[in-house]
């Protein structure tokens, strides 16, 4: 961690840096290595809408960007970018056009670590569209240039084919902040609540691991 | 949105009828449906921002509702309906959700772009 000087995240939802990986956000801010987060939809094509249900198709974008700017800010992201693509669309953009959305952010920032989706594992198809425009994009770098890029899967054939996470982070230090930025997402918060949580309460075995574990295979490269 | 009037709503179907006037027409599962079980068939279907015509709009059903909208040359529906609104742009939506408050399916009419 300490070898860090800037780390940049690229996720395509907001709340995708909130469930999956606050605690190690949060490890990296509040050891004062800056992170930026650049975030590709507004999650426009949620079905959450809160419970009871405060949000519309067509007012969830906007209610979204604002839980996203409140998690950034409990998290300490200084630094958020939005993309303006469409959730649920960015399998069928062009992966060039992707990774140009990417490239020049990568170019400004220089960061030593990015933290994306690893394509093929991460279920959503926005979560593999967008690590593969992220890998494509610093692909495009000279080999020695490319920063290191840890990924987040979660597909339930992950370990099977990818092998034990190279990381397993714990994070239980930050569980409290990590809490707050779950929470901070209200329309999207209640479905993880009425999940395995409201089931069997915060103190479960696998909730407690869900919160207090983070988990990154780093990507390698085939060239 | 509130519980779905359904002589408010024929009303407002009615308004719209007989004009160009834009849908978004969408049905979901959502995206983890087969992560979280492997036997589910996943399957939605999107469309926002296509213009349609419609001569008569019905809205059927005892709750959930049902909306079919006849074209010149074809149909639209919808089914699983819920809850709808007038926004303040003036747009119809409708949208059904289940019993944990998630949006399985939504129908919107506008007569400006969404």
């Amino acid at each position: 961690m300490e070898k860090e000087k800037h780390v940049l995240v690229i996720f395509p939802h907001p709340d995708d840096e909130a469930f999956g990986i606050s605690g190690t956000i949060a490890m990296y801010t509040q050891n004062n290595i800056p992170v930026s987060y650049v975030c590709c939809t507004l999650g426009e094509m949620g079905r959450n809408m809160g419970n009871p249900p405060f949000a519309n198709r067509e007012t969830l974008p906007q209610i979204r960007k604002r839980e996203l700017e409140e998690s950034c800010k409990v998290l300490g992201i200084n630094d958020l970018r939005l993309l303006g693509l469409r959730d649920k669309t960015l399998e069928f953009e062009d992966l060039d056009h992707l990774a140009d959305y990417f490239s020049p952010i990568i170019d400004e920032i220089k960061p030593s670590l990015i933290i994306t989706f690893y394509p093929g594992y991460s279920v959503h198809p926005d979560h593999d569209a967008c690590g593969a425009a992220v890998i494509h994009a610093v692909k495009r770098l000279p080999k020695e240039e490319r920063p290191a890029i840890h990924c987040v899967a979660f597909s339930n054939n992950c370990v099977d084919e990818l092998g034990p996470p190279h990381i397993t982070r714990d994070v239980s230090k930050y569980a409290e902040t990590k809490l707050k930025a779950i929470q901070a997402h209200k329309s999207q918060f209640g479905a993880f609540v009425r999940g395995r949580a409201a089931k069997h309460g915060l103190q479960d075995k696998q909730v407690q691991e869900r919160i207090n574990t983070e988990r990154f295979w780093i990507y390698k490269w085939d060239d | 949105m509130q519980p779905i009037d359904p002589n408010a709503v024929q009303q407002a179907l009615d308004q719209f009828s007989n004009k160009d006037v834009y849908i978004h027409l969408e049905t979901t599962n959502g995206a983890y449906a087969s992560h979280y079980n492997a036997d589910f068939h996943n399957a939605g279907a999107f469309i926002r921002n296509a213009q349609i015509r419609y001569s008569r709009g019905k809205l059927t059903g005892g709750g959930p509702y049902r909306v079919g909208l006849k074209l010149e040359s074809g149909w639209v529906y919808a089914e699983g309906l819920t809850d709808w609104e007038i926004d303040e742009k003036s747009r119809l939506l409708l949208a059904g959700h289940n019993r944990e408050g998630k949006l399985a399916v939504a129908l919107q009419l506008s007569e400006k772009p969404f």
